[in-house]
Formats: structure tokens, sequence, C-alpha cells
């Protein structure tokens, strides 16, 4: 199944095609990507940067340039519903709440990069290092030359696309400033695992996506010195809402009240035709009201007893009632306790309780790529219920690498030491693996997640 | 009622229909005395739950199905996703926090007040560190406000294409929230002069920010922790969100953890790369903050088909707009050709989900029903192919066109779209 992280890219892609045609979609890109020439470089010289950082006075597009544009009816700022008169500062007395930030705390909280360099940090990072860092820390999502697994974002290529019935929008194609690059690398990501990248780590890898997207050539070194003189290939296509001047006037009419039509409506899509509404087990939408009409006719017997039914069924489901369930299972002592009795073999006792909810929790750095539980699908790596003990490359429909296949072709089993070694290096251990993973350094980590998984049937 | 597809369904709508028909003759004389009436039911003989049974009750288990869903095609991972809140089966117009949908960037955290921090930094006077309980000696303010996420409808730009209103227009939900005007704050930080935008971002490992104009921020935007009467839920930003009333969901930063004042819009990735609307020249709207007039009807609609048959009923239904009050909403019940204004029902507040009611009486034939919100600007919400000639179809963000439901005879409903 087709899937993004960020559900906007997939809804964009989506349109009213089906899942199938969107994988399809992606996939195709894929291979676009490669393929694509590399755009001409557009690194300008100083004199075209943005804007001085230091000067803070011109703030060229601050929210006053939309209260000029507004026209007929008032800019979005200004609509003055709640509030009847602009607010000053200066009208509120302070009451002395709070403390001072320090310095270091501000350096640890404010991350924050602007388009003119604001907030910059000193250091740099070159094409090369970039590539190794990307292929260890992103490439498992986001594919070795930024293509992007499966529906996971696509951050390269996509020139030229924007007015594609699917577009394809990249860091390359779209995103109007590389300080938005820098900045969402070095807080945001790698993706479950937050602000562990240092500040060389995000110049080399931005530098390798300004590569991959053919914005410099391989031996470029960005630093915080040459930073803002790069131009991105779609700096200039952005521009501030301007539905007041396009939109409002047209729709501000008034509308028609009677003899609308000139002809009988006519059904031109029906949702029904695509088939990927969530349904349930009855084949309804999902959340379909259950009937009570019957039981209140007097003729209770048999539709409305049937149709109780599914009712009950899923108050009984756990998962459509009970809150997101991971983190309580990690937690709450009751539900574990069932989970972990069962796998008798793994014992039973406290300190094992715990230590699979460590492992649960240790899991979550696992989780974006590998899916686990009832229903549990093949994402970017193999469905692992079931896998202490289990033969190696042995998940239905993955495509392991040569390396894995052949471990498990001779009899290769994941007991717990198996697993040990190839959590603390998984490269190491299998040779050419497709697990991008840097691995679990510290041996309490690999004990709890083996001690997690053990708990998978 | 052609090719359904299930065929345990068709069963059920045959059933259906029937019952339905009989109702009327069975309302006006019933045949045999009812036994729910005539014999003793064990709940009017015995005990019910004792009080403590539940310290924090739960939804009774015949609503069990008044759940939040997601649709897992749409995302990759559900620790950044979406789902959608039922408000087929809602009604009034305050969101139970429980079912109010949810998006989270990378998953919903845990953090407690004792840990909480909130920095406000930049172009200030004073950069300042407010404890949870710094927050609570500030003055409160309770506002009621609708929060929809940009991308709601954002699967139906190139046509219908999901079953019932929890998943077309369900990326919303309304709360009467308790806070801090984040203007009092920003009074306590001093900006200055050179400040022009404040930078929101959230505790969670997304640190999710968005810039927001000073005009805005000293209008209108609170910073909250109570929600419907009680403290935020998780899911919702625990302990502290920014509420921005009539702007879009990305924008209300939940487990909200730094103000800084800039000098311009940090432009971070949730406004350059998300959440602006690519238009059909290949150039992209930005700073499209307002959620423009919109209203749906939610019963009758795919999830909440008639089951009573012909004769007296209810059509019921949302609207909203972020540049104030709704002032009417038409209902049409003949696929456009004449519309007639439905009753606002209670109190109609600015910026926060309005309630409408549509009182008719059935014939049994089919209907092609759609509401269509006004707003105090005067804005009325367009068609959906209003909104595709000026914007294509690769917008993503910010449909506000009419729906079409389909109601069949049998008193099944489908999403279409008409010509």
């Amino acid at each position: 199944m087709s899937k993004s992280p960020d559900f906007p890219t997939i809804l964009l892609v989506t349109g009213w095609a089906t899942a199938a045609t969107v994988a399809a979609f992606i996939f195709a890109s894929t291979g676009q990507k490669a393929a694509e020439p590399a755009p001409a470089p557009v690194v300008k010289p100083a004199e075209t940067a943005a804007a001085p950082a230091p000067d803070p006075a011109p703030a060229p597009d601050p929210a006053p340039a939309v209260a000029e544009a507004e026209p007929a009816r008032a800019a979005p700022v200004a609509e003055p519903a709640a509030s009847a008169t602009p607010v000053s500062l200066a009208d509120i007395k302070p009451l002395g709440l709070g403390r001072a930030a320090l310095p270091e705390e501000i350096e640890a909280w404010d991350v924050a990069v602007l388009p003119d360099g604001t907030g910059l940090p000193v250091g740099s990072g070159d094409v090369e290092t970039g590539d190794e860092v990307f292929g260890e820390r992103c490439a498992a999502c986001h594919g070795d030359f930024a293509e992007g697994i499966d529906s996971w974002p696509v951050l390269a290529g996509g020139a030229g696309s924007l007015t594609d019935p699917r577009p394809v929008k990249t860091i390359g194609s779209y995103w109007p400033y590389l300080s938005t690059v820098f900045d969402y690398i070095h807080r945001s990501m790698p993706f479950g695992e937050a602000q562990t990248l240092s500040v060389d780590e995000t110049y080399a890898i931005t530098a390798f996506l300004l590569y991959s997207n053919g914005i410099v050539e391989d031996d470029f070194v960005l630093s915080n010195e040459n930073f803002t003189s790069i131009v991105m290939p779609n700096a200039e296509g952005f521009y501030v809402d301007d539905r007041p001047v396009t939109e409002y006037p047209l729709f501000s009419a008034a509308p028609c009240m009677e003899n609308c039509r000139s002809a009988a409506p006519q059904v031109t899509k029906r949702a029904v035709e695509l088939n990927v509404t969530p349904m349930d087990p009855d084949g309804k939408p999902a959340g379909t009201l259950p009937v009570i009409t019957l039981a209140a006719t007097g003729t209770a017997s048999d539709p409305a007893t049937a149709e109780a039914a599914p009712a009950t069924e899923t108050a009984a489901a756990p998962e459509a009632m009970a809150e997101p369930a991971p983190v309580e299972l990690a937690e709450a002592t009751p539900a574990p306790a069932e989970a972990a009795a069962e796998p008798a073999a793994a014992t039973g006792d406290a300190g094992d309780l715990a230590l699979v909810a460590e492992g649960e929790k240790v899991f979550r750095k696992c989780a974006s790529c590998h899916k686990v539980g009832d229903g549990a699908k093949n994402g970017v790596g193999p469905v692992l219920n079931g896998i202490v003990g289990a033969p190696m490359a042995r998940v239905e429909g993955f495509a392991y690498s040569a390396t894995l296949a052949d471990m498990g072709a001779k009899g290769g089993v994941w007991d717990a030491a198996a697993l040990q070694a190839f959590l603390e290096n998984p490269k190491g251990y299998v040779k050419g693996t497709k697990m991008s993973f840097a691995g679990l350094k510290k041996p309490e980590e690999r004990d709890a997640v083996i001690a997690y998984l053990g708990t998978l049937k | 009622m052609t090719d359904e597809p299930v065929t345990s369904r068709r069963a059920f709508l045959a059933g259906t229909a029937a019952a339905g028909a009989g109702l009327a003759a069975s309302a006006a004389a019933a045949q045999t005395p009812d036994p729910l009436i005539t014999e003793v039911q064990e709940w009017a003989s015995v005990f019910g739950d004792p009080v403590d049974a539940t310290p924090y009750g739960l939804p009774i288990e015949f609503e069990s199905h008044v759940v939040r869903r997601n649709v897992e095609w749409l995302t990759e991972s559900t620790a950044s996703s979406i789902n959608f809140t039922p408000i087929h089966a809602l009604e009034g117009t305050i969101t139970p926090q429980g079912c109010a949908f949810e998006r989270h960037h990378s998953g919903a955290i845990s953090l407690s007040k004792q840990d909480y921090r909130l920095m406000i930094n930049g172009l200030v006077e004073r950069p300042l560190v407010f404890t949870f309980d710094d927050l609570m000696r500030f003055p409160r303010q309770i506002s009621t406000a609708f929060c929809e996420c940009a991308a709601n409808g954002g699967m139906e730009w190139g046509g219908a294409q999901l079953e019932g209103c929890q998943f077309t227009q369900g990326m919303i939900h309304n709360m009467e929230y308790t806070g801090v005007m984040l203007r009092d704050l920003l009074a306590e930080a001093g900006v200055k002069p050179e400040g022009k935008w404040i930078y929101v971002e959230g505790a969670d490992a997304s640190s999710n920010g968005r810039s927001i104009p000073l005009e805005k921020a000293l209008d209108d935007v609170m910073v909250a922790f109570f929600a419907n009467g009680e403290a935020l839920r998780k899911e919702h930003g625990y302990p502290v969100r920014l509420v921005v009333p009539g702007w879009e969901g990305n924008m209300w930063v939940k487990w909200l953890r730094r103000i800084g004042v800039y000098h311009q819009a940090v432009e971070s990735r949730e406004e350059t790369s998300k959440y602006t609307d690519l238009m059909p020249d290949g150039r992209a709207r930005k700073w499209t903050w307002v959620m423009d007039a919109k209203s749906v009807i939610t019963s009758p609609s795919p999830q909440a088909p008639i089951r009573h048959g012909k004769g007296p009923l209810v059509i019921t239904g949302l609207a909203w707009s972020g540049h104030g009050k709704i002032t009417r909403v038409d209902v049409s019940v003949d696929g456009g050709n004449t519309w007639t204004p439905a009753r606002l029902t209670g109190d109609v507040k600015s910026k926060a989900l309005t309630r409408f009611h549509h009182d008719m009486v059935w014939d049994g034939s089919e209907m092609f029903i759609m509401s269509r919100a006004v707003d105090e600007t005067g804005y009325v919400q367009p068609t959906k192919q209003a909104l595709r000639e000026i914007r294509g179809l690769n917008n993503v963000y910010h449909n506000n066109g009419i729906q079409v439901w389909w109601v069949r005879a049998d008193g099944e409903v489908e999403n279409v779209e008409i010509a």
C-alpha cells in the first residue's frame, strides 16, 4: 500500500486516483529521478544574497504587505471579529511573571534558521560526507538517491513538474529557501530520532541534497559562510495569499435561491466506484450508525437483533474504544502482564515485564519501518511478529538483501545472539543489509527490544 | 439501486426499506402491545451501576461506533498522520476531546505540567521562561473556536472519493478553550519595534513550527490549557496548546514550547513545502491562513442513512467561517435548483462551528442534498467546480466547496458530484 508520513503529499498525488495508482505513480517517479538531467546550477555570488543578515530594518514582506493588498474586503489579518480595536502592547502592563531566559537555554531551544541566514550556526559539510550520512541516517525512508522509498517523501528531482497532473514537489522543484532544508533536518530529522544530527552533519546532508537536485557539483562544501548565496530553483514560485482579490469578490454575490439549474442534476462522480473508504465488517462505510428504528417499531425480532451485533463487536474490540495503545501498554501494568505471560519461555516476573515495557519504548525507533501486531504488513522493513527464533529472511513478501537471503538459505536463525549482533551493528553483521538503521549501541536497549520482540507472536 | 457490491449490505438494505415503509402504519396504530412497555424490564427492577463505577466515564457501549477513524492508505506512519472526527454522529457544536480529530507529526507526547516550560525570545526586551504555574497567573479568557486542518476535504479535489462526512469533512473540531491571551505573554517580554512576526513551535520531536504575523498574535490568539472545561487531552497538546481562531489547524501548535519574535517569517517546512497551495500556473499561494466559509450536512450522510422511511425528516449540519460569524445556511434537496434557508440552532459564535437544522417532510424519492454557508462578510460558500476553475486540481488545501449527498429512495446515501 502506498503511504506517506506527510499526508498532504499523498492527498495531492491521490486526487481521486486509488491507492494502487498512487503507488504506481510513485514507483514511476523513482525511475524518473535517476534519469532526470540536472537543472542549471543557480549558485549566485554574494551580491544577490537575499538580505545581509545583520540589518533588521528592511523586513521585505511581513504582515503589513498583506494589509496593503487589501481590496474591497478586510484582509485576514485585519479582521476584527473579536476585538474591536487594534491591540497595542503598550496598553498592557506586565505582571512580572516568568524569569529571564539564560543564553544557554536560548541556544538550546532556538534553532530556527531564517532565509536571510538568521540563526545559522557556524559549521560546514561537503557533498561526499553528506552522501555517507544520508545513506546511514536517511536513506531507509528517502532512498539512497533521495528518491523516496514507497511513499516516503521524494527529496530530489521533479523539476518542471509543478504544472503536471501529478506534480513532484521536492526540495529542488518546490522548496523556496535552503534555510528551510537546514532548519527542518536539524530540528526534526531523522524521523523518530530528531535532534541527533550534528551541525556539520546537517550541513553535509544539506549539501548532498543540493547535489542530488543538480544545484551544486559533487565537490561542493556548504558552510555558514556561503549558505545565503544559494538560491533555490523555485525561489520565485510563491506569492502571498491573493484570495481576497481573486476569489472573494467572485464568491460574494447574492446567491441564487430558485430556478438555479437549467437541467436536472446528473451524477458525474461516485465515491463508491473508487472503493477506498474504510469499511466496517458488514461492508458499510466505517462508523455507519447502527440500526435502532426496528426495535422502536415493536418488530424487535430479526433484523434489529442482527444489527445489534456489529455494535457490540465494536465495543468489544479494544482498539476501537481505548486510547492509542503503545504508551499505555508500556506503562500500565495489567495489559503487559497478559501479553508477556503468554510466552512462558520468556518467564514472567516483574523484572521481565519491565524489560518488555522498556523494549516496547525502544522499539519506537524501529516502528517507522517495521510493523508488528495483528494485521501488520511489510513496510520499509519486514513485519516482525514472531521474529525471535524464526529462520532468517523468512517473512513472506519481503525482498531481502542478497546477503540476508543467503544467510536464511543456509539455515540462519534469529536467536538472541544473532539479534544482538545484528542490532548492535546491522551493516557489520549483514553486509549489504537493506536496513540502514545505525544500530542500538547500548546493550540494555538491545536486551529490552529483543525481550519485547519475543512477546510478539 | 444498482451494483451493490456486498451481498450482506443488499440484504440489509432490503430489510431496512421494508421496515421503513411499515413505520407510518405501525406508529399510527400498534397492532400488538410493545413488550418493552408491557413487561417489566430488568433495568426497571434492579440496580444499575453504583456511583464510582467509572470515576471518569466513557460513552456508553451503545455509542462505540462514535470514534475517530483513520484512513490507513493516506500515510506511511501513524506517528505522522491524521484521523477524522465522527461528525456524522455528533450534534450541537462542541466536539468532545475524546473523538476530536488528531494530527501529529511525530506522535502525541506525554509532557507533564511539572516538566513544561515556555520560552519567549528573539526580538524582545526580556527573553523569558515561564513554568505552567506562571501561565496560570495571567488573566484568563474563554473562547470557542473551530480548528480545521487546511487539508480537510483534500482527498476530494479530483472528485468524490470517500463515503462519509467523517472522512470528507472530519478534519475539524470545535472546543471551548480557557487560557491566556498571547498578547499578555508578549507584553511580559516586550516586543521590540523591529519584531513583526512570531514563530511558534512545539516540544514534540517534529517541533512543528509556524510563523504568525504580529497583528494576529496580538488580536485573538490564545495560549490554552483547558478545553471543554477540562485539561487538554494529551493528543490535543497537553498541557498547553495554541488556539489561532479562524486560521488553519497546522498553526495551532500543540505542546507549545517556544515563541520566537522575528523581523520576518521563518519560512519553516510547514509553511513552504507544505500548507502552500499549488496553482495551475505552477506557482503557489503561501500564507493562506484563513479558513473560508464552509458547511456540510452531517445527517443524512453516507454513514448516517435515513432508516425511518418517508415522512418527517431532520436534516442537520455544521457551518463555519474563519472570517467571523455564519449569517445564513441554505439547504437544497434538489441538487441546487431550489434553496431554503435553514435554522441556525443555538448560539452563533464567530470563528466557531454553527449548527443548522432543516426540518422537512420526505416523500421517499431520491434527493441530492446540499448546504451552502454565508458568513458575515457576505462570502458565499462556492461549489467545488468554482474552486477548481480558479485553483485547478493540485491545490490540496482549503477545499471548502459544497458537498453533495445523493439520498437514494431506500434511504442510503452516497458521496457524489453532479453536473
